[in-house]
C-alpha cells in the first residue's frame, strides 16, 4: 500500500505541476490582439444614407452566382415576389442583406436600414474555430476567405460567429458554408466590391480600412442639418454627392467590437436596435485560444499526466500481466467452463 | 485479480431486441433521407442551432454517460483498488459501444462528411481550433477503447497468442486511455467559450472545461452504478449492491467539488443576481443543483447508499443532472439571438433513439457471447 500511495502522490505531483504549469503560463502568455492587415481592405455603411434599394443585393446575387431566392408561399398569395422582400435575412443564397429596422428612436423617424454581411473581423472566432482551415484570414487584405475542399460541414463556425453570418446549405445533399468574401476575385482585378459598386447613394463605401475609419470619424463631426460631401463607391477617387447630415450616434461599429471588423458600420439610432450585438473590445476566439493553448502549451501538461499514468498503470497491473491467459475461461476446456457455469 | 469473465448465454434475439431492431430500421430510413436530401430534410437544424439533438445528445452527452471505462480505469488502476477489478469489462463495454456510436453520429452530422478525413491532414488542421482537439482525441479514443476491450473478443475467439502480448502492452493503452477523456471531455466544455454570449451566462464561464470534466467523471461512476443495477434485474443476475456502493461513494466528492466551483464561479463573476431573473434559466441551474445534492445526500449516507432502490435513483439522478447541465449549455440556455428556435425534428429524434438501440443490441449481443461480465458477482 505504500509503494503505491508513493505513485499515487508521484502522478499526483505530476498532474498539478501540469495543471500549475498550464495556469500560470497561461493567463501571462494571453495570445495578443491580432493586429489589423498592412493592406486591410472593407467596407463603410452609413445607414443615415442608405435608401434600401436593394441594388447592392441584386449585384451581389450577380457577381457571385447566387439564384435569386425562393419567396415563401404567402408572399406569392399577396402578389409579392422577387427580390425585394425575400428573404428576410442571410441566408445560403444571400450573401448580403439591406434589413428595415423598426427602432424607438423617434428622432430618426423610428425607422432605419441595417446592412448584413460578413464583418471579416480582424480577429475572426471563424477562423479560429475552424478545425480543418477551410476558413482563413489574408494576411495582406484581411478578407476571410472559406475554402469548400477543406470544409467538413461541421458548422462550428456558425456556433462562434457573434454575427450570424456563416450561412450552411441544409437543403442540399452536398452542402457548403456561404458567406460574403468580400468579391474577391473582382478585388484582385482592380475593381471594387459589387455591392460598393452598386450603390447609388454612398451608403456601402469600399476603401482602405484605416481609411474608412478616418472617413466615419470625420463624419462624426458633422452637424445635422448640415450639407456635406459623401464620396461614392470608393474612398479616394472624385465621385462624390453632397447630402444633409441627419446625426449618427457618435460611435463606429466595428471599430473596437470583437477586436475590430473591416466591415464598418454608422447609423442614426443604436445599434443593438438594428440587430447588431454588444460586444466587447476582445475577440471570444483570444480567449478561447488563451485558455487551450494554456492548457495544451506544447503539450507539456498532457505529456507529463501521461508519463505518470503509464507509470501509475504500468505498477498497478502486473497481476493482469502475469495472468496466463491458458489458465482463462479462454482454454480450450474453459470452454466446457464457460458452458456449465453461464448460469 | 483472477477473477474470469463469461458470457451470459441465453438467447439473443427476444422480443425486447426485435423492438430495437425496429427502432434501427425506423433510424435507417431517415438515414438514408439524410444523406439523399441533406441534413434539413430529416432535422430542424438552422442557421441559427447549427448544433442540435444529434451534437448535444449523441456526443456531448452520449460520450460523458461511455465514460465508465474511464472512470473505473481512474479507480483500478491509478488508486488502485483492484476490488473494482471485476466491473472494469462491463464499464468498458458500454464505453466502446458510446463513444463508437457517437463517432458515427458525428459523420451523421457533419455536412461535408465524405472530407471528414481532412481533420488528420497536417495541411489542414488548425491548432487554434478547440474542434481539431475534440476530433483526434475522440478518434483516438474510439481506437483505444476498442485496444482496451479487444482481450474480451480475443478470449472469445479463443486467440491465446495475441492475447499474451496483448496482456503484456496493455498498460500503455490503458495509460493513453485515462489521458484522452481527460482531454476532450473537458475541451467539450470549452466548444462554448467562443460562442460568447450566445450560451446563457449562467453556463457561459472560463471554468467550462473544468466543470465538464468533473461531470464526465461523475457520470461514468453513475452509470456503472445504474446500469449494473439495470442489467442485473433484467439479465436475472445477483445485484452487486456492496461493490456498488462503494463506487457510489466517490460520487459526492465530486458533485461537491463541483458545486462549490459552479456556485463559486457564478459568485466570482457577479452573476448570482441572474438567478433572481425571471426566466426558464433559473429554473434549470436549480433543476441541475437540486438532482446533484440529491445524489450526494444519498451516497454520503453509508446506511442509505447499499439499499439498491435508494443506489438506483442517485445513480439516475448523477447521469440525468450531468446529461442537464449539458443539454443546458449546448440547446436550452443557447440563444443566438432574436427569431431563433429549436426543437428536434421527428427524423433526428428517430434518428438519435436508432442509434441508442443499435448500443443496446449491441451491448447485449456482447454480454451474452463474449466474457465481459464477472463470473462470480
Amino acid at each position: 500500500m505504500n509503494s503505491n500511495r508513493r505513485d499515487f502522490l508521484k502522478l499526483m505531483a505530476a498532474g498539478t505541476a501540469g495543471a500549475a504549469t498550464a495556469l500560470a503560463v497561461g493567463p501571462l502568455q494571453a495570445r495578443p490582439p491580432k493586429p489589423l492587415p498592412p493592406g486591410a481592405i472593407g467596407i463603410l455603411y452609413d445607414a443615415t444614407l442608405c435608401i434600401g434599394c436593394k441594388a447592392c443585393e441584386v449585384a451581389c446575387k450577380a457577381a457571385n452566382q447566387m439564384p435569386m431566392d425562393h419567396t415563401s408561399g404567402l408572399e406569392q398569395l399577396h402578389g409579392v415576389s422577387g427580390v425585394w422582400d425575400a428573404p428576410d435575412d442571410l441566408n445560403s443564397r444571400t450573401l448580403n442583406k439591406i434589413k428595415l429596422c423598426e427602432t424607438n428612436d423617434g428622432s430618426a423617424g423610428g425607422l432605419s436600414f441595417v446592412r448584413r454581411a460578413c464583418m471579416h473581423c480582424v480577429d475572426p472566432n471563424c477562423v479560429s474555430a475552424c478545425p480543418v482551415s477551410a476558413l482563413t484570414k489574408d494576411p495582406a487584405t484581411g478578407i476571410v476567405r472559406y475554402n469548400p475542399d477543406a470544409c467538413i460541414g461541421c458548422r462550428y463556425c456558425q456556433l462562434a460567429c457573434p454575427f450570424n453570418v456563416p450561412k450552411f446549405e441544409f437543403d442540399k445533399p452536398f452542402p457548403k458554408i456561404v458567406k460574403c468574401q468580400l468579391c474577391t476575385e473582382r478585388v484582385s482585378e482592380g475593381e471594387i466590391p459589387a455591392c460598393c459598386a452598386a450603390c447609388p447613394t454612398g451608403a456601402t463605401l469600399f476603401g482602405g480600412v484605416t481609411d474608412l475609419l478616418a472617413e466615419g470619424h470625420r463624419r462624426l463631426a458633422f452637424q445635422p442639418g448640415e450639407a456635406q460631401d459623401y464620396p461614392l463607391h470608393q474612398l479616394g477617387t472624385h465621385e462624390q454627392r453632397t447630402a444633409k447630415v441627419t446625426g449618427y450616434v457618435p460611435s463606429i461599429y466595428g471599430e473596437t467590437q470583437t477586436g475590430g471588423t473591416q466591415q464598418l458600420l454608422m447609423a442614426g439610432v443604436p445599434f443593438d436596435q438594428l440587430g447588431l450585438p454588444p460586444l466587447g473590445n476582445d475577440s471570444r476566439a483570444r480567449l478561447s485560444e488563451t485558455i487551450q493553448h494554456g492548457l495544451y502549451q506544447g503539450m507539456f501538461a498532457p505529456a507529463l499526466l501521461l508519463g505518470g499514468l503509464v507509470y501509475a498503470v504500468y505498477r498497478n497491473s502486473r497481476q493482469d500481466r502475469e495472468e496466463d491467459p491458458g489458465a482463462t475461461a479462454a482454454d480450450a476446456p474453459g470452454v466446457d467452463t464457460q458452458e456449465r457455469h453461464h448460469d | 485479480m483472477t477473477e474470469v469473465y463469461r458470457p451470459v448465454g441465453g438467447k439473443l434475439l427476444t422480443r425486447h431486441f426485435y423492438f430495437m431492431g425496429v427502432l434501427a430500421l425506423i433510424a435507417g430510413y431517415f438515414l438514408v433521407r439524410r444523406f439523399v436530401f441533406g441534413i434539413g430534410a430529416v432535422s430542424n437544424l438552422s442557421d441559427g442551432f447549427p448544433w442540435g439533438l444529434w451534437i448535444t445528445y449523441d456526443v456531448v452527452v452520449g460520450t460523458a454517460l461511455a465514460c465508465g471505462g474511464y472512470a473505473m480505469a481512474i479507480l483500478v488502476y491509478v488508486f488502485h483498488r483492484g476490488q473494482f477489478h471485476p466491473m472494469i469489462r462491463a464499464a468498458l463495454l458500454t464505453s466502446v459501444f458510446g463513444y463508437t456510436l457517437a463517432g458515427v453520429s458525428i459523420v451523421v452530422d457533419v455536412g461535408r462528411y465524405w472530407q471528414i478525413y481532412n481533420v488528420f491532414r497536417p495541411g489542414y488542421l488548425n491548432l487554434n481550433s478547440v474542434m481539431i482537439e475534440v476530433a483526434l482525441c475522440v478518434t483516438s479514443y474510439v481506437i483505444v477503447l476498442w485496444i482496451e476491450f479487444s482481450p474480451a473478443i480475443l478470449e472469445a475467439m479463443k486467440a491465446n497468442r495475441l492475447l499474451r502480448l496483448m496482456r503484456h502492452i496493455l498498460f500503455f493503452f490503458i495509460g493513453v486511455g485515462i489521458l484522452l477523456p481527460t482531454m476532450h471531455q473537458s475541451s467539450l466544455g470549452s466548444l462554448l467559450i467562443i460562442a460568447g454570449y450566445k450560451v446563457h451566462p449562467l453556463w457561459q464561464s472560463n471554468l467550462i472545461p473544468l466543470l465538464f470534466l468533473i461531470t464526465a467523471v461523475a457520470m461514468g461512476y453513475g452509470m456503472v452504478v445504474f446500469e449494473s443495477l439495470y442489467a442485473s434485474v433484467q439479465l436475472g443476475r445477483r445485484l452487486e449492491t456492496t461493490m456498488l456502493a462503494r463506487v457510489g461513494a466517490i460520487i459526492p466528492w465530486l458533485l461537491i467539488a463541483w458545486l462549490v466551483l459552479r456556485i463559486g464561479d457564478l459568485a466570482f463573476a457577479g452573476k448570482l443576481g441572474l438567478l433572481l431573473q425571471p426566466g426558464v434559466e433559473p429554473l434549470l441551474f436549480a433543476a441541475e443543483v437540486a438532482l446533484f445534492v440529491y445524489a450526494s445526500v444519498i451516497l454520503l449516507d453509508p446506511h442509505r447508499r447499499v439499499r439498491p432502490n435508494a443506489l438506483f435513483w442517485s445513480a439516475l439522478a448523477v447521469v440525468l443532472g450531468g446529461a442537464l447541465y449539458r443539454f443546458d449549455a449546448f440547446l436550452i440556455a443557447y440563444n443566438p439571438g432574436p427569431g431563433w428556435h429549436y426543437f428536434p425534428a421527428v427524423g433526428e429524434l428517430m434518428i438519435t433513439l436508432g442509434f441508442f438501440a443499435i448500443g443496446i443490441m449491441a451491448y447485449l449481443f456482447f454480454v451474452k457471447k463474449t466474457p465481459v461480465l464477472s463470473a462470480n458477482p
